[in-house]
């Protein structure tokens, strides 16, 4: 008689409505038993269509629905949409505008990381980080109140410059910002990144390399951690990135303590643009005109941006008239999600949850 | 480099250039359907043209035709390029690429979910945004929208 105990796999759910998976997405995990067979992620949840309401708006009246894809990134959103069409309709943008854009996007990329850094800490265990991320965050949310009235869903750019100019006293808080976020980025160190629980948890753990990376059309610090130095920034320089002085993050281990290092060598990169670029924006009034009833040219464009999580294409087909023929979104996070299950199959359901906040995906730019 | 990509095509399968032209500086390249997989392997593994990265897939409702875009990147030189193919509106299917790049199967399902694309040879295509039981493809231009 055999003394072996039949095993057999388990099949969990983990969300819709699970702290760890930021928001309503839900993995079916297949288990043996603490070891990941399978991840089969189910997304959806939040799906709006914005493709098809793109069909049905006109040209302006669809910058606002932008602002809810990937919420915590929204100014980089407006970015690529507005690109998108400036772009198709040879709209000119003034200098200054073009410096506020890139002083508003990287702020973005900044204000976003510094969410990843808590969530991050929050999924492992760490409740402290999160408070520190998130006070830092709310300097660059006064910031934007203070450029355009909103703190999450800003509406800001339009298709030839912004909303509104900076207003006074934009200047010295930037920079005040600026240097208090240096010398805190500091204590995050000592906090998480230099926390040896936090390495062991994150070292080795969900290697995937750089070809696979590349397979799995992975983009932003989820691809450069896995060493790949592409960022559209450098690649395709659009508004002024090319005049400022700045280097890509990477690193080459592929882990998720990697693509943790990575965003946050890229708080660091971002704020040396913000400073630049507040220094180098020309003077003067921001003037520019956008008809409230855009038309564009027969014809198509795609327009991508480095946002705070990787390639964000639009792809905008137009037949002449004010609202789009067919508008596509390419969203990083779809797709970069589309590469957990290789990532995660053989580790423990502990360290999925590590995977996955590496990731750093917005449901709301996953399902559109 | 627009040149040179299209040559190298056209020696290898003379029958897959339906139909070029340039967009903002970028080759689009209209293919025989029947051949895509085939152009596929050969711009990705080709040693002076490595397409190596698949940046994106959708597809288009001309209402007479449907047509899927495919957007390549060579990570290694920036170059460019943009496969279409037309299909057949009433029942378009064309072979999957996942067997070339990893990243198309979201992708693809994507599009056969909201524009109903039958991608032959993908290893699960199912809806991936709308619910399993969802009727139609909503980014059909004569999609109706219920209420």
């Amino acid at each position: 008689m055999s003394s072996r105990i039949r095993t057999e796999f388990v099949e969990i759910n983990m969300g819709p409505q699970h702290p760890s998976t930021h928001g309503v997405l839900r993995l079916e995990v297949v288990l043996d038993g603490e070891v990941i067979v399978d991840v089969k992620p189910d997304v959806g949840y939040l799906h709006r269509g914005i493709e098809k309401l793109a069909e049905m708006r006109t040209y302006i009246q669809f910058i606002p629905i932008t602002d809810r894809l990937d919420y915590l990134s929204s100014m980089l959103q407006n970015a690529a949409y507005v690109g998108a069409v400036e772009k198709l309709g040879q709209i000119e943008v003034p200098e200054r505008a073009e410096y506020i854009r890139v002083i508003m996007m990287e702020l973005n990329r900044i204000a976003s990381h510094l969410i990843f850094y808590g969530a991050m800490g929050l999924d492992l265990g760490a409740t402290t980080p999160f408070l520190y991320g998130m006070r830092e965050r709310e300097d660059i949310l006064d910031l934007f109140e203070m450029t355009c009235g909103a703190r999450l869903t800003y509406n800001y750019f339009r298709p030839g410059g912004v909303m509104a100019d900076l207003p006074a006293g934009f200047y010295q808080k930037a920079k005040a910002y600026i240097k208090k976020q240096r010398e805190r980025l500091a204590e995050y160190d000592d906090l998480l990144t230099n926390n040896q629980i936090f390495i062991a948890r994150t070292r080795g753990v969900g290697v995937i390399s750089a070809e696979e990376a590349i397979n799995y059309s992975m983009s932003g610090p989820t691809l450069r951690g896995s060493g790949v130095a592409y960022d559209v920034r450098k690649a395709d320089p659009y508004s002024v990135y090319d005049k400022l002085d700045w280097d890509i993050a990477v690193r080459t281990e592929g882990d998720t303590l990697a693509r943790y290092l990575v965003r946050m060598q890229e708080i660091r990169e971002s704020l040396k643009i913000i400073e630049q670029a507040l220094d180098m924006m020309p003077p003067g009034k921001l003037q520019y005109k956008t008809p409230l009833r855009l038309k564009l040219p027969e014809g198509e464009v795609y327009h991508h941006i480095e946002s705070s999580r990787g390639d964000l294409g639009v792809y905008l087909v137009s037949d002449g008239t004010d609202k789009p023929y067919r508008l596509r979104w390419r969203s990083p996070s779809f797709i970069n999600l589309g590469a957990l299950s290789r990532m995660a199959k053989g580790w423990k359901v502990a360290d999925l949850v590590a995977i996955l906040g590496s990731l750093d995906i917005v449901l709301g730019e996953v399902d559109r | 480099m627009p040149e040179i990509i299209e040559a190298a095509v056209r020696n290898a399968f003379p029958d897959a250039v339906l139909d070029s032209f340039e967009i903002d500086g970028v080759l689009n390249i209209k293919l025989n359907p029947s051949l895509l997989v085939s152009v596929c392997e050969l711009l990705r593994s080709g040693e002076s043209l490595a397409f190596d990265y698949l940046a994106d897939i959708t597809a288009i409702d001309w209402q007479d035709r449907i047509e899927v875009v495919y957007r390549l990147t060579s990570l290694a030189s920036n170059a460019k390029v943009v496969l279409r193919v037309d299909l057949d509106r009433e029942n378009p299917k064309v072979d999957s690429l996942t067997g070339v790049w990893k990243g198309a199967e979201w992708q693809e399902r994507e599009v056969y979910d909201l524009m109903g694309v039958k991608f032959l040879g993908h290893p699960d295509l199912r809806r991936i945004l709308l619910p399993e039981d969802w009727e139609g493809h909503p980014l059909r231009k004569d999609y109706v929208i219920p209420d």
